[in-house]
């Protein structure tokens, strides 16, 4: 087994050995768990059902309802296309002894009860199979961080790990609780009564339907000591089911957020200056306002970032924009391009060229964040040895989902009510709050929505706080701000900009040494300021899917390097990885070929945990990895661990006359449990598209402080003539339950990129790869 | 103006340049048509004008003639009574976030009225300008070829 564990070699500097000791989260950061005494750590949260609840329901927990006329699941974690709506309701449903067209799915209340248990996996400076009593520990010090502050949030492919075992707890407390009401009325004993379909049969076939049992349940203390099913009892997890979304999302009656429509609404839209954190120095309206249905042109108030001499940035409250409020969002859209505005410069360098510069001059003692991975020796392996060496480039890149981003505000002084669907709802309201000027989050109300994609973009506020700051000029007034396609990109927090520098040697046919530095700005900092957080300690996104690579190679170094803040950005699908997965197995497979080793066979021999061996083998079998695939054409192999999950791929190429043509893509990953092989295979052959498409196709790059791409023309990542043939397999043999929603990204651009310098001897270091070979 | 949109009549007033899609969209509430680029770049906004496949986005309320027939994903089939496209998609269970589906689909009932045994290259023509940001394009190629075998039998 390689050593993972984080060491410090930094004796000079006590802040760094106090960093290394604190702990990154999604959402937020502390300095260890101690802060907290063990009485708040463990006294339980209020159950936010009981609230609303009449005489005659039941709420035995924050996740099951059932009144009179039906049975309510809560489904908390906010789908954005990945089925969590579904699962959640399977994982109930399983014990509860319910069929999903039975029931009411709901996104429910936000909550402290709902606070995500699953995050810890991939916040920490260990590998997600690290079992050592250290990354225990710091696993359980964030998990009663997110409990305290009750961090309810969807992301970092957590929402299985958080709720598998919940839910099913919560199903079974249910169901043997209504058992139990069931046996005080009839008199039959517990152990002679069967549930199904929403129903507890008595032993005679007596059917109690469990809403004509609610109000008996309501009385009880609910039957807590439950054990969960064997997996071999299941019914529904594990098996192929039709996703409760899927007929509504096919008949264009699936209500996202953009479709909500609410009494008295008016449509608005909004410019902000382009040039993030920039503030806006004057603006004329006079066209505008005689155009038709524009109702009015409002000042947008917000925060500015303004640079002081030694570079850091001050936030003051300024006007940085400008919004139309008119009875349709198209005239809304024509009303502010009439508008004509003088921006202010941005708080980041104006040009691309001086983003990279910044990188390259990163890699500096002074900005070292992390050395979480030292194998050997390296600077001893590499003396005397033949170095090779190569630098590798990953660009900013937007979200860009289909939906752009949106949200409807009602606000006056006692309150406000907010329709969007947003990730991490509890924050939502903290900064529709904190526009209005309203003391408490909790007088603010968010009925979450569904979301047609984020890829990271749902983590964000822009939506939410200028919606608020509209409606805050707006009293009384429901007003659904709704960005442009253009708005959207100019105001997303993209991908991280990254860079690295690589170094190794071979021996004796073998690889022998790997170091690999990297440098980007926090992508944890800049997100966390925006939630108004703190981001202290190393940012685990610097190195992850490249601290914990998989593979014993007897020298390996990695380290971090924090460049300064540029362009705001922000997680998108698979975070650091999506870049760090590349620069690991794009150079690793650098120093197979300079090894004159087969790149399966290196690996296979280097792979150091036996889960990650048989994913390997799986897309080994699976592409049959050695056949001759004849004249112009080439295999790459590229494997990553992220978010605890190792995924392999292999890509097959054809270098065509025209370019390159990707035919066949093999990918293996192992989530422990799988909950629905069908939606397993639907998002594993999406994440294959996403990180492919974006490899080959995207960037965005700043000129005069804007984002030059705008719009779909010139952002497009992949469409449907180059999506190859994907060939899935899931596997189980992991100990633990993960998500699978972003791990298929970051082995796809490595394994394309060595299929391309297979197929055609071309090496590609740097994103987009269409900027160096054509795609058919 | 006079507007037929899933055969029912419909009476706006807007100005001559207000694309289809938001009039479908803010002045009569159909929402299954889908505001995604506005630019033509990416098929969400597809809607059926006398059976042909556009983009709504590009659409003028002027370049529409009295009689012109609208079909939107509503108008093409409804939960209860899917289409054969859509039941093709139901069946594979094609969407994820799902927003881009609507317009997919529209755009492969038109593919099939048109071309009732599309090729691989048929179907790569037809539905490449319809975008899908979730990356369902294997079960978009596998939902086209069931409709398509599934009319040949109706």
């Amino acid at each position: 087994m390689s050593d993972t564990k984080p060491k410090s070699r930094h004796p000079k500097s006590r802040l760094r050995k106090y960093s290394r000791r604190a702990f990154l989260i999604g959402a937020t950061a502390v300095a260890g768990g101690v802060a907290f005494g063990t009485y708040v750590v463990k006294r339980p949260h209020d159950n936010p059902l009981l609230a609303d609840l009449k005489h005659g329901e039941a709420a035995f927990n924050p996740y099951v309802k059932i009144t009179g006329d039906k049975i309510t699941l809560i489904a908390t974690h906010t789908d954005k296309g990945q089925g969590v709506h579904h699962s959640q309701a399977v994982l109930i449903a399983e014990e509860l002894d319910v069929e999903l067209d039975q029931v009411e799915i709901s996104f429910g209340k936000p909550a402290p009860a709902y606070w995500n248990t699953g995050l810890a996996n991939d916040a920490v400076p260990f590998s997600a199979f690290d079992e050592s009593l250290a990354a225990r520990a710091t696993r359980g010090a964030i998990s009663s961080l997110g409990k305290v502050i009750g961090l309810m949030v969807t992301g970092g492919s957590s929402s299985m790990p958080d709720q598998y075992e919940k839910l099913r707890s919560a199903g079974a407390v249910a169901r043997e609780t209504l058992k139990a009401a069931a046996a005080k009325e009839t008199g039959v004993p517990v152990a002679q009564l069967k549930t199904e379909r929403g129903m507890v049969i008595l032993p005679d076939g007596t059917e109690l339907p469990y809403t004509g049992l609610a109000g008996s349940a309501a009385e009880m203390e609910p039957v807590t000591d439950v054990a969960l099913r064997d997996p071999s009892q299941w019914r529904m997890i594990g098996k192929p089911m039709q996703r409760v979304d899927v007929v509504a999302k096919s008949t264009g009656t699936m209500t996202y957020g953009i479709d909500v429509k609410i009494d008295g609404m008016v449509h608005a839209a909004a410019k902000v200056n382009p040039r993030q954190g920039g503030a806006m120095i004057s603006y004329d309206a006079a066209a505008a306002l005689d155009m038709p249905g524009v109702q009015k042109v409002l000042v947008l108030q917000g925060e500015m970032l303004d640079p002081e001499p030694d570079g850091s940035l001050t936030r003051r409250r300024t006007q940085v924009g400008v919004a139309v409020i008119a009875n349709n969002t198209w005239r809304a859209f024509q009303a502010l391009d009439a508008i004509d505005i003088t921006w202010g410069s941005a708080p980041y360098p104006a040009e691309m060229n001086s983003h990279w510069q910044t990188l390259s001059d990163s890699f500096t003692e002074d900005r070292l964040d992390s050395e979480w991975r030292t194998d050997g020796d390296v600077e001893t392996a590499l003396k005397g040895a033949e170095i090779l060496q190569a630098e590798y480039r990953t660009p900013y890149v937007a979200h860009a989902p289909l939906e752009p981003i949106s949200a409807i505000i009602r606000a006056d002084k006692d309150g406000a009510e907010v329709w969007a669907g947003h990730q991490i709802q509890r924050f939502a309201q903290m900064k529709v709050a904190e526009v209005l000027g309203l003391d408490d989050p909790e007088k603010v109300t968010l009925h979450n929505q569904f979301i047609g994609g984020s890829f990271g973009h749902r983590l964000e506020f822009e939506n939410i706080t200028t919606a608020a700051e509209i409606a805050r000029q707006m009293p009384g007034v429901p007003v659904k701000l709704t960005f442009s396609r253009e708005e959207d990109f100019a105001h997303d927090f993209p991908r991280q900009i990254a860079m690295a520098r690589s170094r190794g040697a071979v021996k004796a046919g073998k690889v022998d040494a790997f170091d690999l530095q990297i440098a980007m700005p926090s992508v944890v900092t800049s997100q966390m300021s925006r939630a108004g957080q703190p981001a202290i300690g190393p940012d685990n996104q610097i190195v992850a899917g490249a601290f914990n690579m998989p593979f014993d190679i007897p020298n390996l170094r990695v380290r971090g390097y924090r460049a300064p803040e540029l362009a705001p950005i922000s997680s998108w699908r698979s975070v650091g990885a999506s870049s760090h997965g590349f620069f690991a197995e794009g150079f690793f497979d650098e120093l197979c070929h300079a090894a004159g080793a087969d790149p399966m066979e290196e690996r296979l021999r280097l792979v150091n945990k036996s889960v990650h061996r048989k994913v390997l083998e799986a897309v080994a079998e699976m592409s049959n990895w050695g056949s001759d695939l004849g004249p112009n054409r080439g295999r790459g192999i590229a494997m990553v661990e992220s978010f605890g999950v190792p995924t392999a791929e292999v890509v097959e190429v054809t270098a065509t006359e025209d370019g390159i043509k990707i035919d066949k893509v093999y990918v293996a990953a192992d989530v422990g449990q799988i909950i629905d092989p069908i939606n397993f295979e639907n998002l594993m052959q999406g994440g294959v598209v996403w990180g492919l498409g974006h490899a080959m196709n995207c960037e965005i790059t700043y000129s005069d402080g804007m984002a030059e791409q705008s719009n779909f023309d010139s952002h497009e990542a992949m469409r449907l003539y180059q999506c190859p043939e994907i060939i899935v397999r899931g596997l189980e043999n992991g100990d633990a339950i993960r998500g699978i929603g972003e791990p298929p990204v970051p082995p796809a651009a490595p394994a394309l990129a060595n299929a391309i310098f297979a197929a055609t001897g071309t090496r590609l270091r740097e994103m987009p790869f269409a900027n160096f070979v054509d795609f058919v | 103006m006079k507007l037929i949109v899933n055969g029912q009549p419909q009476q706006v007033e807007v100005e001559d340049d207000m694309p289809l899609l938001w009039i479908l969209r803010d002045e009569l509430n159909i929402t299954g048509v889908k505001y995604g680029c506005g630019i033509s770049a990416c098929g969400a906004c597809t809607v059926h004008i006398n059976g042909e496949a556009m983009r709504s986005c590009q659409v003028t309320a002027d370049s529409l003639q009295e009689g012109d027939q609208i079909t939107t994903i509503e108008g093409l089939g409804t939960p209860p009574a899917l289409h054969v496209v859509q039941a093709a998609w139901v069946e594979h269970q094609v969407a994820q976030c799902g927003y881009c589906q609507s317009g997919q689909i529209m755009q492969a009932a038109a593919l099939l009225a048109e071309t009732p045994n599309p090729t691989d290259e048929d179907i790569d023509d037809a539905m490449s300008g319809n975008l899908c940001r979730c990356g369902t394009y294997p079960r978009i190629r596998a939902a086209v070829k069931t409709a398509a075998k599934n009319l040949q039998e109706v």
